[in-house]
């Protein structure tokens, strides 16, 4: 019968942060395992599309110093998934990067894997022609010019290169795109325990202390043996209830009940919430069910460049018809965008964002409430940034000025900023949502093993 | 009649990936539960219309042991791409609080 395993999971996201009071009351616990995930897609497109990570070096280190000292004192595997934000190839050589300096002034020598899953569109184009990558909803057939679009694309690891990394002797893993939760359940699932209960675990710790009452109060503390699983949070003064652990399933997730991992569906529908005591809850009854191995694609590419102009409006008079005023606006601009600058209207976007009036509303629905004032946001899109910057120079001077009625006196908004434009840079957009079918987990995963503390580490990106 | 934001205790909105909103409606107790749980503009149809989304896509869950009714649908525009205007679909609850239940 396999022994249970004790998971400490510091924070939602590395560089996030972890109180040292309450980190350190979790190491007492002798955890085997310290796990966390350093990314998501949360943040959206441009992280993945850029290769950059969304996080400071300063906070990242932080947070990696913290778990690699732990490490070292307890002799137990470290995994960091999801590094760099977006999993890129990029993002775990910054991650190795600040693993290795931190070893160097730490004086630290432990074993580091690094598991790569970025993946290229000639790459996947052998999978695509077996009909070996399929779409999730809502997103139809991929196509070789889809995947084409995208800058960079990674693939979701499951738990098994991970395991295999532990397995070879890694103190230290350092993954790419990783699923949240293949990053916790790793150790357990590698030391034989069961699916369900390993999964549930993970998906209810993937945030960090978002499954306690104080949020902020660092991590959580899991126990996890051959019929579910005990949670509890870091802190001491911090707690864990049914009510808690069990809503966080609802949490990010389309469907409460069902989750799909790497291989396997969670179904969560049967499972049992009991409080041990007022900061410990015990759950049992979660199953899994074996299903055909699918890696899941993330895909970002450019959508042009953005330059932004933004203007205030509190004329009574323009607020009590703002929208005349607004559509009248964005005529007479696309008008002149056309006429003036000789752009055609395929080959640029004109967003007019009216916040505080409806700019969030998914139907802008009128309102019989006229708003103080209104921010509105103008965003110019096209194909480079000198003509995006062109429209948005266009558009500036009548969002200086730009009358109700054609004979009124001139207005004069409100510009926060000089100059009025503002140069956002390149857009991105996420293009994939498809899993590509696998015979093996580790098929398209690519290991490669350090010691860090002694200048080994070179970038592979 | 009463609007949602006077029987649901907390009401919340996230993006579940690039693609989907995901809304959770809390309530405090069973006759507000049960109130939510029978109201037509909590239904697919309606939550289509709502949000301007094909209401075969609509998914919606009753859990009665939290209860809380999750609201999950396809977003009209994906996340973070250039037309959209709320990345973490953060504010995404806030048209749900006026509907008649």
């Amino acid at each position: 019968m396999p022994t249970p395993v004790k998971v400490l999971v510091p924070t939602g996201a590395l560089g996030a942060g972890c109180p040292e009071d309450a980190f350190q009351r979790g190491v007492s616990l002798g955890p085997d395992v310290l796990a966390v995930d350093a990314g998501s897609t949360d943040s959206g497109p441009y992280y993945l599309g850029a290769a950059v990570s969304k996080m400071t070096d300063a906070a990242t280190k932080n947070d990696l110093r913290q778990l690699m000292l732990a490490r070292d004192k307890l002799g137990v595997p470290l995994i960091v998934g999801s590094c760099g934000t977006s999993g890129t190839n990029a993002g775990v050589d910054w991650m190795a990067r600040l693993c290795e300096e931190i070893a160097v002034e730490e004086g630290l020598t432990p074993t580091v894997a690094l598991v790569y899953s970025e993946l290229t569109a000639a790459g996947l184009a052998p999978y695509l022609a077996k009909g070996a990558i399929t779409p999730l909803p809502p997103m139809g057939e991929l196509t070789q010019a889809r995947l084409d679009e995208c800058d960079h694309i990674v693939g979701l690891l499951g738990y098994e290169p991970l395991a295999a990394a532990i397995a070879a002797g890694a103190d230290i893993v350092l993954a790419g795109r990783t699923t949240d939760t293949a990053v916790i359940a790793a150790v357990p699932l590698m030391r034989g325990l069961p699916a369900g209960a390993s999964w549930h675990a993970a998906k209810t710790s993937e945030c960090g202390g978002l499954c306690t009452v104080q949020t902020r109060r660092g991590g959580v503390f899991m126990t996890i043996d051959e019929t579910g699983f005990d949670i509890e949070p870091l802190a001491a003064d911090n707690r864990c209830t049914p009510f808690t652990v069990s809503s966080h399933l609802l949490y990010e997730n389309a469907d409460p009940y069902r989750l799909t991992e790497p291989g396997v569906v969670l179904d969560a529908k049967g499972a049992s919430y009991t409080a041990l005591d007022d900061r410990v809850v015990r759950v049992t009854g979660s199953r899994a069910e074996t299903r055909p191995y699918t890696m899941k694609l993330e895909g970002s590419g450019a959508a042009g460049y953005r330059t932004m102009i933004f203007t205030a409006v509190s004329d009574p008079k323009i607020m009590d018809r703002i929208g005349d005023w607004l559509s009248r606006l964005e005529a007479f601009l696309r008008e002149g965008i056309g006429k003036v600058l000789k752009i055609e209207a395929a080959d640029y976007q004109l967003d007019l964002r009216p916040y505080g009036w409806n700019a969030l509303d998914p139907r802008r629905a009128p309102t019989d409430r006229p708003p103080i004032e209104v921010g509105l946001m103008v965003l110019a899109t096209a194909a480079t940034q000198a003509r995006a910057t062109e429209i948005a120079k266009f558009c500036n001077p009548y969002l200086l000025h730009f009358p109700l009625n054609p004979d009124d006196p001139l207005p004069s908004f409100a510009f926060p900023f000089s100059p009025a434009e503002v140069v956002l840079g390149p857009q991105y957009e996420f293009k994939l949502n498809h899993v590509v079918h696998l015979d093996d987990p580790c098929e398209l995963a690519v290991t490669r093993t350090f010691i860090a503390g002694r200048g080994e580490f070179h970038a592979a990106a | 009649m009463r609007q949602l934001k006077d029987v649901a205790r907390y009401v919340r909105s996230k993006n579940a990936g690039p693609f989907w909103v995901t809304v959770d409606v809390f309530c405090d107790d069973q006759a507000s539960y049960d109130t939510l749980c029978a109201a037509p503009s909590l239904g697919a149809v309606a939550i289509a219309e709502l949000y301007g989304v094909g209401s075969n896509h609509v998914r919606i869950f009753h859990d009665d042991n939290l209860k809380v009714i999750k609201i999950s649908f396809p977003r009209p525009i994906a996340q973070g791409s250039t037309l959209d205007v709320d990345s973490h679909a953060g504010q995404q609850f806030v048209p749900l609080l006026s509907v008649a239940v």
